[in-house]
């Protein structure tokens, strides 16, 4: 059973509002047959410090991703760990974390591999319903264990691979990084650990519109007509574009790419998660260095088909 | 890598998460979370004595009062948001484990001491290098300030 959309103005401007719950929706429907709300937060402790009351916790780190592969869970782990926080295939499922969503947007676009079909995210994130003085609690929630079916993953429609963006050079890709790490001034965001790639750059011909962009000083998304200034009119995408997004290791593009599919419609749309902790790594593909986003060089091809 | 001897009470920490199953030695570190101490009015009514340890995934601010030789006693100052309770928790350790020792023996703690708490698994290799860094930055401190004296 799946709830009714929160329909406040500012969502209805989206092309999927039915994606964005606001704090007062997800305040008012606390408890309801059907709904689970799920926290998903960058640290790994904050849940429990206290959480949204009734809100499961999913680590990205340690439940979404496979142990040894460098993967996401298959079918199987997916419908165990759907089943252990009491999530139906049919469940409303609203995600909200710490760090303007970056997690619960990346857990979201983890639920869409597995095409479960009503996972929302809660506008503003953690931050914005705590700043709001909304109750928090640290009871653990009663979970009752569900019965999900095993679905298997579906990469083709969201996903990007090492190999698919080499071949989709030339058409629409967008950098999420902040500017240095765009430049290659830095490898990874300002304040954080260093991820271990050998090489500073972009993908060669990738915009630079840094996540942030989308984001208001609330961490709540921006509106529409901001969205559509920063992305159509400055990055140029054009309806019927296909787009790759990529950051450093896939959480900040899921944000974006939450954004170009949900907020405005952009029907094909991946993620490339393997990013720059791949790209700028990986043997015998071409890079680009400085403000510019540069060519399509002359050897793609030949790395395309050693990719493969 | 350092290859000296963990310090009495730190060993003592690291024996308690040992002693746990690993949900519990998150419950520990959570433990640690929210006892760090604020930090003495003479820090917090000046921010900016205080050093970001960038290498931490959440921020945390670092300072240091080192003693007069011979033991040169190091006295550790940390601070970090309510949002970010595995930083706070990693600083919780190091100062219950360090706090008041002398600068050689601190410099002494081997480099791998995080990864002995047993948390890798359940927080991941990545983010145990927020407190990897701390330690690298507390010793470094050190070093530089000794070194200044001589």
């Amino acid at each position: 059973m799946t709830l009714a959309p929160d329909t406040q103005d500012k969502f209805a401007e989206y092309a999927h509002p039915g994606r964005l719950v606001s704090t007062d929706w997800l305040a008012a429907h606390l408890g309801a047959d059907g709904l689970v709300v799920v926290e998903s937060d960058e640290d790994v402790l904050l849940y429990e410090t206290g959480h949204i009351a009734g809100a499961v916790k999913i680590d990205w780190h340690t439940e979404l991703n496979d142990e040894v592969t460098r993967d996401y869970i298959d079918g199987a782990g997916f419908s165990r760990l759907m089943a252990s926080k009491g999530i139906a295939r049919d469940s409303t499922v609203v995600i909200y974390g710490d760090k303007s969503n970056w997690w619960a947007a990346y857990a979201l676009w983890v639920f869409t591999l597995f095409g479960h079909e009503d996972v929302r995210l809660l506008d503003g994130g953690r931050d914005k319903w705590v700043a709001e003085g909304r109750d928090i609690t640290t009871d653990r929630p009663d979970v009752v264990a569900t019965d999900y079916p095993v679905v298997g993953r579906d990469d083709s429609s969201i996903r990007a691979y090492l190999g698919d963006v080499l071949e989709h050079l030339g058409k629409p890709l967008i950098d999420v990084r902040s500017g240095d790490e765009y430049t290659g001034a830095r490898t990874t965001m300002p304040a954080y650990p260093e991820e271990g790639a050998l090489r500073g750059g972009h993908i060669p011909t990738a915009a630079s519109v840094p996540w942030a962009r989308a984001a208001a000083e609330d961490g709540t998304f921006r509106t529409r007509a901001e969205l559509d200034a920063v992305y159509r009119d400055e990055a140029g995408l054009k309806d019927g574009d296909d787009v790759v997004a990529y950051c450093r290791i896939g959480e900040r593009s899921s944000h974006t790419w939450f954004v170009l599919t949900h907020l405005l419609g952009f029907e094909r749309v991946r993620n490339y998660d393997g990013s720059w902790t791949e790209w700028g790594n990986a043997v015998r593909v071409p890079i680009v260095r400085g403000a510019e986003p540069g060519e399509v060089p002359a050897s793609v091809n030949r790395s395309a088909q050693a990719a493969r | 890598m350092t290859t000296g001897t963990v310090p009495a009470k730190l060993a003592e920490i690291i024996d308690d998460f040992q002693d746990l199953t690993e949900p519990d030695r998150l419950q520990l570190l959570l433990d640690f979370s929210r006892e760090l101490p604020a930090l003495p009015e003479r820090y917090s009514d000046h921010p900016e004595l205080l050093e970001q340890v960038v290498e931490c995934q959440s921020p945390l601010f670092l300072t240091m009062e080192i003693g007069e030789a011979p033991g040169h006693p190091v006295h550790l100052f940390f601070s970090a948001p309510p949002e970010a309770p595995t930083t706070r928790g990693f600083a919780g350790v190091l100062l219950e484990g360090l706090d008041g020792l002398p600068a050689a023996e601190v410099l002494a703690v081997p480099d791998d001491v995080p990864d002995r708490l047993g948390l890798t698994r359940a927080i991941t290799p990545l983010r145990m290098r927020g407190m990897s860094a701390m330690l690298g930055r507390i010793k470094r401190k050190i070093r530089e300030s000794v070194r200044d004296e001589a």
